[in-house]
C-alpha cells in the first residue's frame, strides 16, 4: 500500500448540499496512482476534473470518501508539503522576482537565504532559464512564466506534482516544446505527477495513464494505460500515438453521448 | 542613455509649454477685454499679490499644509487598518463596512459647525478630523478591493503550501492591494486640500489660507484671495508628487512604473 502516491475511495464531491444550486461534482471516486507515474484526468469540462485535483490537494475536502496521499491523508499530506502544485494560470507574483518567486515555498519552510539561493539557480537551469533569475515575471512571456511555476511547484522535491491544465493559455508550439520539458523534468526527478487537460494529443503525449471522466455527476468512465515507451518528438508522428489518440477520444465520445 | 535623457526632457517640456502657454493666453485674452482684472486677475497680477502678500500666505499655507497633511496621514492609516480588519475579520466587516458607508453618507462639511463646536471654533482639530474622514473612505474601500481582489490560484497555492492566513496576507493580499491604496492615496491629496480649505470657512485658525481667501474676496482683493488659491493648489500638488515618489519606490515591479521607466 504503501508505494501508492495517491489513493481516492468512494470519494463524492457535492457543492451547494441541499440549496436549489446543488451540484454532484464528483459520484463515489475510487482512483489509485501508484509512485512515479504520470496520470492525466481528462473528460468534458464540468465533468469535475479539477475538482478530483483540489481533493487530492486538500483544497477542499470531500463530501463523503476519503483520500489519501502517501498513505497519509491528504490534509496532513499538505501540511507535511508532500505536493507541488502548478495552475493554468502561471500565478506568480508581480511583485517578486523570477528567483524570488522559486523561493516562497522554500522561505516558507524555513531554509536560509543561500540555500534559497543556491536551489532557485538549480531549479531555473531545470527549466532552462538560468539567465532571468533577477526579472520580473512580467518581463517574460507566457511559456517562460509558466516554466517557472513548474519550478516553483518542484523547488522543494515534491514527491507529487498536481498540475490543472497548466499549458492551456500557450500556442500549440509553446505547449509542445512545454510537454517535452515537462517529460524530462518528470524522468529527472522520479516525482509522480496528475495532470488535469482537454487536449487529448497532450493526455496521450504525457501519460502512463489517461484517466477518462464523464460529467454530471463526475465519474471515472475508463482508464486507458498508455505505453509509448520514451517518448521526443518522434512520438508525435508515430502511428502507435494516434492509435491511442484515438483509442481516448472514442472514450471520451462515448461519455459524451 | 542619451535618448532616455531625451523623453525625460519631452516629458517634462510637454506640460511646461503647454502651462506656459495657457498662462500667456489668459493674460493677454485679460488685457484685451478686462483690463481693470474685476472678474479675473491676470497671472502676473496673483504672483505680485503672492510676493507682496509672502509672510502672510506662507504662514497661512503652513498652518492649512499642516492640517492636510497630518489630517491625510492618519485617514490612510485609519482607512488601510480598517480595510485589513474587515478582509480578515467577518465579524469586522458586518460592523465597520455600513458604518463607513454610513459616515461616508453624511455630507461631511455640514459638520464642520458640529465639530468646531466640540473642539473650539479656533482650533484646528475640528478641521483635521473632517480631512480624516474624507480622505479614509476612498483609501478603505479601494485598499479593501485590492486585499480581496486576489487571482484566485495564488490563494490556493498559499492553501497548498498551508500557510497561515497572516502570510498569506504579507505574502499576496498585501502586495496585491498596493496599486489600489496609491490609486486613492493621490485622489486623497487633493481632498485633503480641498476638506482643510472648505472646513477652514467655519473655523479654525484664521491664519490659514480658507479664511485668507474668503476675506480677501469679501474686500474685492482678488489678486490676494487668487494668491491664496495658488498657495493651496501648491501644497495640493507637491503631495500628489510625493505620493508618486514613494509608489514608484515601494512598487518598481507595477507595469505603470515600468512603463513609464521605458524597461
Amino acid at each position: 500500500m504503501s508505494e501508492l502516491a495517491v489513493e481516492v475511495r468512494e470519494a463524492s464531491k457535492i457543492f451547494n448540499r441541499g440549496k436549489a444550486n446543488e451540484v454532484h461534482a464528483l459520484d463515489t471516486i475510487d482512483l489509485s496512482i501508484g509512485a512515479s507515474e504520470f496520470v492525466t484526468l481528462i473528460g468534458p469540462s464540468g465533468c469535475g476534473k479539477s475538482t478530483l485535483l483540489r481533493l487530492i490537494a486538500s483544497l477542499t475536502p470531500p463530501t463523503s470518501g476519503s483520500v489519501a496521499v502517501n498513505g497519509k491523508p491528504a490534509e496532513k499530506a499538505r501540511l507535511d508539503k508532500d505536493y507541488g502544485m502548478a495552475f493554468q494560470r502561471a500565478g506568480l507574483f508581480d511583485w517578486r522576482t523570477v528567483a524570488k518567486n522559486i523561493e516562497l515555498p522554500l522561505e516558507l519552510m524555513g531554509w536560509n537565504r543561500s540555500d534559497r539561493r543556491a536551489r532557485a539557480e538549480e531549479m531555473l537551469a531545470l527549466v532552462k532559464l538560468p539567465e532571468f533569475a533577477d526579472h520580473h515575471p512580467a518581463e517574460l512571456s507566457g511559456g517562460m512564466q509558466q516554466r517557472v511555476a513548474i519550478a516553483r511547484s518542484l523547488s522543494f522535491n515534491p514527491s507529487l506534482l498536481l498540475m490543472d491544465e497548466p499549458f492551456g493559455a500557450l500556442d500549440e508550439m509553446t505547449r509542445e516544446h512545454m510537454q517535452t520539458e515537462l517529460l524530462r523534468i518528470w524522468e529527472d526527478t522520479e516525482t509522480t505527477v496528475v495532470f488535469v487537460t482537454h487536449s487529448i494529443p497532450e493526455a496521450v503525449f504525457l501519460s502512463t495513464s489517461v484517466v477518462v471522466m464523464s460529467a454530471r455527476p463526475g465519474r471515472i468512465a475508463s482508464v486507458i494505460e498508455v505505453d509509448l515507451g520514451r517518448r521526443d518528438d518522434m512520438t508525435r508522428e508515430d502511428p502507435a500515438f494516434f492509435e491511442k489518440v484515438t483509442e481516448v477520444r472514442e472514450a471520451l465520445r462515448a461519455v459524451e453521448a | 542613455m542619451k535618448a532616455a535623457w531625451r523623453l525625460r526632457v519631452q516629458s517634462w517640456s510637454a506640460p511646461i509649454v503647454a502651462g506656459a502657454l495657457m498662462l500667456a493666453v489668459w493674460e493677454l485674452l485679460l488685457l484685451a477685454t478686462d483690463p481693470e482684472g474685476f472678474v479675473l486677475p491676470p497671472p502676473s497680477d496673483i504672483v505680485g499679490a503672492l510676493f507682496d502678500d509672502f509672510d502672510v500666505v506662507w504662514d497661512a499655507a503652513r498652518n492649512t499644509g499642516f492640517v492636510v497633511v497630518t489630517g491625510l496621514i492618519a485617514g490612510l492609516v485609519v482607512g488601510v487598518i480598517a480595510a485589513l480588519l474587515v478582509t480578515r475579520f467577518r465579524t469586522a466587516n458586518e460592523v465597520i463596512t455600513p458604518l463607513a458607508v454610513a459616515v461616508n453618507a453624511i455630507p461631511i462639511i455640514a459638520l464642520a459647525p458640529i465639530f468646531n463646536a466640540w473642539f473650539g471654533i479656533l482650533s484646528a482639530r475640528s478641521n483635521q478630523l473632517i480631512v480624516v474622514v474624507l480622505v479614509f473612505f476612498p483609501v478603505f474601500i479601494n485598499t479593501a478591493k485590492g486585499l480581496t481582489d486576489v487571482e484566485r490560484s495564488q490563494i490556493e497555492l498559499m492553501d497548498s503550501y498551508a500557510a497561515s492566513q497572516w502570510r498569506t496576507t504579507r505574502e499576496v493580499r498585501i502586495p496585491n492591494a498596493l496599486p489600489y491604496f496609491f490609486t486613492a492615496a493621490r485622489l486623497a491629496t487633493s481632498l485633503a486640500v480641498i476638506a482643510a480649505i472648505v472646513a477652514e470657512y467655519f473655523g479654525g485658525r484664521q491664519d490659514a489660507l480658507g479664511p485668507i481667501i474668503a476675506q480677501e474676496a469679501s474686500l474685492t482683493r482678488y489678486a490676494e484671495a487668487w494668491a491664496a488659491v495658488l498657495a493651496g493648489t501648491l501644497i495640493g500638488t507637491m503631495l500628489y508628487i510625493i505620493v508618486v515618489v514613494i509608489e514608484r519606490l515601494v512598487m518598481p515591479w507595477h507595469a505603470t512604473v515600468r512603463v513609464r521607466q521605458g524597461t
